[in-house]
């Protein structure tokens, strides 16, 4: 994930970060939905120099059999980084951190899916990282959930994600890769706009109870600025085409 | 639009207060939150969103056009565009005294064939029972096919069949419309086929329009 550079400056004096952000910006987020035809409904978002590629297969017949549920549908996921998407050519076999992330983004998509009303079927959701930059299980998560609404998958809201952070003793928003590594703490957070409900919540570094309240604060003033553009992207695609 | 008629996406707010929630609607609180992407539509003190996107449900009685992908000794296996695999008894084909013994199933059926069925029942808990006994359905030997999003048949179809009418008496063609998106169109002349197949193209593309109507009709009208 790239080397480290002991004398980077974190936050200058003027509050600004390593890449010119103030402490509670965002990196640029651009999403676009529905750019794979295969795929019952897709998604590409760019998170700073994030790029992931969000497809969508199902409801579909569940594959091995035994892992069907009579009751309810279930959600699989698979995140993957490609070997291109890092500096260091990545093995493309699923990594330890990998499996990892999988889990947490289905984990973070469940509780908004409604997929009782397809008993024995699988929604698959295949997230392909294809340049890393630090923060990519949010960008992937946001991805994943536009795309989801567009396969016309029932979901209680969307999720949005963005993670929180410290450096130089400072809470910020969105942590890059850069202060990932030389940083104080990284907190990534799923979150459901509408129905203010977290989904998804990490923490790795330390953090006091008045800085972890203040990430979270932060947090969420991030995903509801991801949410925004999370719903352009949706309108773009399904309600701008000339009149009503 | 109307008031009561707007685009929303899943999570959002459609109204507050009592109503009841139908189709791709729930209830939250007071909340009235939509479910999918589509429109959102108020009647009757029912709320529920008109879907703009999403994959085949099967539902009773609907007509879809299926292909049959295998089938076992006593039903075949029907690809219906759906989650769900269509099942098609044999007994339905054959008769009451079918026999796994003396009857092939491949005799009457093969994989790959298309078919015009109706489901008879569906309830989740077991995959969808179609059948093709009945006019207009059985095995499709010619025409050409088309695939559109299921969530575009109502608007091909038209309010009691108007859409469908009107392409069909213009192009003398003959259209089968699956609900679940696959369409059969045939024809003698072929010029009329292809301007029902754009006919039926332009819907699926432009179906959010209001003055849609008009447009199919200036458009079958045309000479070219």
């Amino acid at each position: 994930m790239g080397g480290r550079d002991p004398n980077v400056v974190l936050l200058d004096e003027n509050g600004k970060r390593s890449d010119g952000r103030t402490v509670n910006e965002t990196r640029k987020v651009t999403i676009k939905a529905g750019v794979l035809k295969n795929a019952n409904g897709s998604a590409y978002i760019e998170f700073g120099e994030n790029k992931i590629l969000a497809g969508i297969y199902g409801p579909r017949d569940v594959h091995p059999k035994h892992l069907s549920n009579p009751d309810t549908g279930i959600l699989r996921c698979r995140y993957h980084m490609s070997p291109f998407s890092v500096g260091e050519r990545k093995n493309p076999a699923p990594s330890r951190r990998e499996v990892e992330i999988s889990k947490v983004i289905k984990e973070a998509l469940e509780p908004a899916v409604i997929l009782d009303q397809f008993p024995r079927t699988v929604v698959d959701i295949f997230l392909e990282i294809l340049q890393a930059d630090g923060g990519t299980r949010c960008a992937a998560l946001a991805a994943a959930s536009v795309a989801l609404a567009d396969a016309g998958i029932p979901m209680r809201d969307m999720v949005s994600a963005c993670a929180a952070g410290k450096v130089a003793d400072t809470v910020i928003l969105d942590v890059n890769n850069e202060e990932d590594q030389a940083g104080q703490a990284d907190m990534p957070m799923g979150y459901m706009p509408n129905l203010k409900k977290i989904t998804l919540l990490q923490l790795d570094g330390v953090l006091t109870p008045e800085e972890y309240k203040k990430c979270v604060e932060v947090g969420i003033d991030g995903c509801n600025q991801v949410y925004e553009i999370q719903k352009k992207a949706l309108e773009e695609k399904y309600f701008s085409k000339g009149d009503q | 639009m109307s008031k009561d008629k707007r685009y929303v996406i899943p999570g959002d707010i459609i109204t507050t207060g009592p109503y009841r929630p139908e189709q791709n609607v729930i209830l939250d609180g007071n909340k009235m939150i939509a479910t999918c992407i589509g429109l959102s539509d108020i009647t009757d003190g029912a709320v529920r969103v008109i879907p703009l996107t999403g994959r085949y449900i099967p539902k009773g009685d609907d007509l879809v056009v299926g292909k049959v992908i295998s089938h076992s000794a006593m039903s075949w296996e029907v690809d219906i565009n759906s989650c769900y695999l269509g099942i098609l008894p044999a007994s339905d084909v054959f008769g009451r005294d079918f026999s796994s013994h003396a009857n092939d199933l491949t005799e009457k059926l093969s994989n790959g064939d298309l078919i015009a069925a109706r489901i008879v029942n569906f309830d989740r808990t077991r995959d969808p029972l179609i059948t093709i006994s009945g006019r207009e359905l059985g095995k499709i030997d010619s025409g050409e096919l088309i695939k559109i999003s299921t969530t575009k048949v109502p608007r091909l179809i038209g309010k009691r069949g108007s859409m469908i009418q009107m392409i069909e008496e213009a192009t003398n063609a003959n259209i089968t419309i699956g609900q679940n998106g696959i369409i059969i169109a045939s024809c003698e002349n072929p010029d009329g086929l292809s301007k029902a197949i754009r006919a039926i193209n332009m819907i699926e593309e432009d179906s959010h329009r209001i003055n849609l109507t008009d447009m199919v009709k200036k458009m079958l009208e045309s000479s070219d």
